[in-house]
């Protein structure tokens, strides 16, 4: 039992390679984006140490620079997040029976897009010594990664900075490309988001609405546009 | 002081999302609407934190637009987060350098 509880283990950790690098990456824009917004190295980490989430992670910032509320805070996130809640959902009925109590609470907190797309890939029962070896390379590039981010945010010449500073847009841009030029349902959804956010920015009769809130707006009126114009067939759910 | 209220509601939002459902659930969602929307949700996240926040991204509207224009090339492609990251990066930052020597 012990020794197979270490190969699944193993075969965690040897599947999260790929995840933790493309982390450490994208957490680096986050780290960069984050001390130039005016937050410290340290805030920066622990964001990432306790949110593991980089949409949820961006909107925060968002949040916290532009003097948002609590009450933002938490719709914000409640509603950037809630594709986690499908993924929890998804990937609950696949676990085996090693996953008692202490497993579900403490492995939900690294399901991410990438780790739910690679569980649920898996074909297989997944067992808590599995998901603890995917999810704990990930955990820590995602916070090394923000830490290397934010202390060359804070020491690169200006120019360098700003020129970093597109990276995690330019992150964002690579998720959406392939998958809208594959699904005009996903364009549409993308072009609608675009054009909301357009307007809530520009056109002064919504000045008042603050940049959280703003993509509160957006995001539940492109996705809700989505679902009805271009319902998703036997989709497991997921970013890709 | 602000900033750790702030962070505890980040962070505790975001955990019940994964784990009330990851603990709780035993039923699998059948609306197709509800799939959909949430299968969208990311999409719509992106698109709306991407523009028009990409042009004010450098501190030059020029630069930046160039970068974001460059990017859609190796995005389209299919090519990996970093190097479209890179891409967007590199060519805001030659940009900047010929409009700082003209």
């Amino acid at each position: 039992m012990l020794q197979r509880s270490r190969a699944e283990f193993l075969s965690g950790i040897k599947d999260s390679v790929p995840i933790a690098l493309g982390y450490l990456s994208v957490s680096f824009g986050f780290g960069i984006m984050a001390v130039s917004a005016g937050l410290s190295v340290w805030a920066a980490v622990v964001i990432s140490l306790t949110n593991l989430t980089s949409a949820g992670q961006v909107a925060g910032l968002s949040v916290i620079t532009g003097g948002g509320t609590l009450i933002e805070m938490a719709i914000a996130q409640f509603i950037i997040n809630l594709r986690y809640a499908l993924m929890s959902i998804s990937l609950s009925q696949k676990l085996d029976k090693t996953f008692d109590l202490p497993a579900r609470l403490t492995a939900s907190f690294g399901i991410t897009d990438e780790v739910f797309a690679v569980a649920s890939g898996r074909g297989k029962e997944v067992s808590k010594y599995y998901l603890y070896g995917l999810i704990l390379a990930p955990y820590f590039a995602w916070a090394l990664g923000t830490l290397l981010g934010a202390a060359a945010g804070e020491i690169l010449p200006p120019m360098l900075k700003a020129a970093l500073g597109i990276a995690i847009y330019g992150m964002f841009t690579a998720i959406v490309m392939p998958a809208a030029r594959k699904a005009v349902g996903v364009l549409t959804v993308t072009v609608i988001a675009a054009a909301l956010s357009c307007a809530i920015r520009y056109i002064p009769v919504f000045s008042g609405i603050s940049a959280g809130f703003s993509i509160i707006i957006c995001t539940v009126a492109a996705a809700a546009a989505g679902a009805v114009l271009f319902p998703v067939k036997e989709e497991e759910g997921g970013e890709r | 002081m602000r900033f750790y209220l702030l962070l505890l509601v980040m962070a505790g939002v975001t955990y019940m999302v994964r784990m009330v459902p990851f603990v709780a659930f035993r039923k699998k969602i059948s609306s197709p609407v509800v799939k959909s929307f949430l299968f969208y949700v990311p999409y719509a996240v992106l698109g709306a934190m991407t523009i028009p926040a990409v042009f004010y991204s450098t501190g030059n509207m020029i630069s930046a637009a160039v970068g974001f224009i460059c990017c859609l090339i190796p995005a389209y492609l299919g090519r990996s987060l970093i190097t479209v990251a890179l891409t967007a990066s590199a060519a805001a930052f030659v940009t900047q350098l010929i409009m700082h020597f003209i």
